[in-house]
């Protein structure tokens, strides 16, 4: 392969550079919906998909948004979140529980009730 | 159509979460083809529907090859989702699983931890929701069924669907227009309602 041939941006090869060649089976404890927000403004000198995240998240966003407005999959914008977790540059917020309290179900119905 | 030409990455200033928001919940829309899945979610969402995109890696061994090697296939698969601010902390978003049914249990997460599931069903194609029903039933998914009513579809009444679908008595099944906002919000209420009473009842026995 010639070093400057055009890759696809979705390709294995670009994904694998963005996360050092780690996958996104890692336990991270995030969800889909995981509430993601930023701690600290992105800096110079970052990589820049790190950067995009911040800059995304100065208010809370799913992990499932940023993969969407980032345009990676959420497979990869898991890994680099790990990065980001690991040196506090964003907080994952509570993801709510596994199996649904009534409390929660309650708040979804009234929720609904007054779109 | 094209998020691409946008000068800058991320959401709308207006479509903001407010930094007191906390925690979220999933809903999954699941159906065959067509059926409307997208369209109900663009008829809930408070933001413009989003994609996302995941790649999949399937191992497939082909029936010619004598030395039974698996190859792996890699495949794309794009999902709809939209958004709906509960109340301050709380958030909801709405799944809309594509067409592909085979996939939808392959993505990572997607079933785990969600309120629950709406099935779409299209009465001209009442077949294309066995599988799926069947999966939600292995997975203790709890689910409501949903007839999107196209124009010039054969209309049936409930047992006959139940019996065609092999519904259970205490699954909630009900038309609805996934164009609608009012009708589709409709859905979501049912679906939670459902909740509710398995909530109460699994309370009652413990
Ligand atoms: N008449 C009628 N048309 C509908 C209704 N709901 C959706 N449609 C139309 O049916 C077509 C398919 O709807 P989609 O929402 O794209 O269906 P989908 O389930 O997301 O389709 P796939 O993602 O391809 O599986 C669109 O042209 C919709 O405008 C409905 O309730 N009544
Ligand atoms: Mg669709």
């Amino acid at each position: 392969m010639t070093p400057d041939a055009e890759w696809d941006e979705g390709s294995p090869e670009r994904l694998y550079v963005l996360t050092g060649g780690r996958s996104g089976s890692e336990e991270t404890g995030l969800d889909l919906v995981t509430l993601i927000m930023a701690r600290t403004a992105p800096r110079i000198g970052m990589q820049p998909e790190h950067e995009s995240i911040l800059r995304v998240c100065q208010s809370p966003l799913s992990v499932v948004e940023i993969s969407a407005h980032l345009e990676l999959p959420v497979s990869i914008v898991t890994v680099l979140l790990a990065d980001l977790l690991a040196e506090d540059h964003v907080e994952a917020r509570t993801p709510v529980p596994s199996l649904p309290d009534i409390d929660i179900i309650k708040a979804v119905i009234h929720g609904l009730q007054n779109l | 159509m094209d998020s691409r030409t946008s000068e800058t990455v991320g959401p709308r200033s207006e479509d903001a979460l407010p930094s007191s928001a906390t925690s979220a919940v999933k809903i999954v829309i699941v159906g065959g083809f067509g059926v409307g899945k997208t369209t109900l979610v663009r008829s809930v969402s408070e933001i413009r529907p989003l994609t996302t995109e995941e790649t999949m890696t399937q191992a497939s061994v082909s029936v010619d090859d004598l030395a039974g090697v698996e190859r792996k296939r890699m495949t794309t698969v794009a999902m709809d989702f939209g958004r709906i601010s509960l109340n301050d902390e709380l958030v909801l978003y709405v799944f809309g699983t594509p067409g592909q049914q085979r996939f939808w249990f392959l993505w990572n997460g997607l079933f785990e931890g969600a309120l629950g599931a709406v099935v779409l069903v299209d009465t001209r194609r009442l077949e294309a929701s066995f599988d799926v029903l069947g999966r939600l039933e292995e997975s203790q998914t709890p689910f409501v069924v949903a007839v999107n009513a196209f124009d010039g579809a054969p209309s049936y009444a409930d047992e006959e669907l139940r019996e065609a679908l092999d519904l259970a008595d205490d699954v909630p099944l009900l038309m609805c227009d996934a164009r609608s906002r009012e009708s589709s919000k409709d859905v979501l209420l049912s679906l939670m309602r459902h909740l509710y009473s398995l909530a109460m009842t699994s309370e009652a026995t413990t």
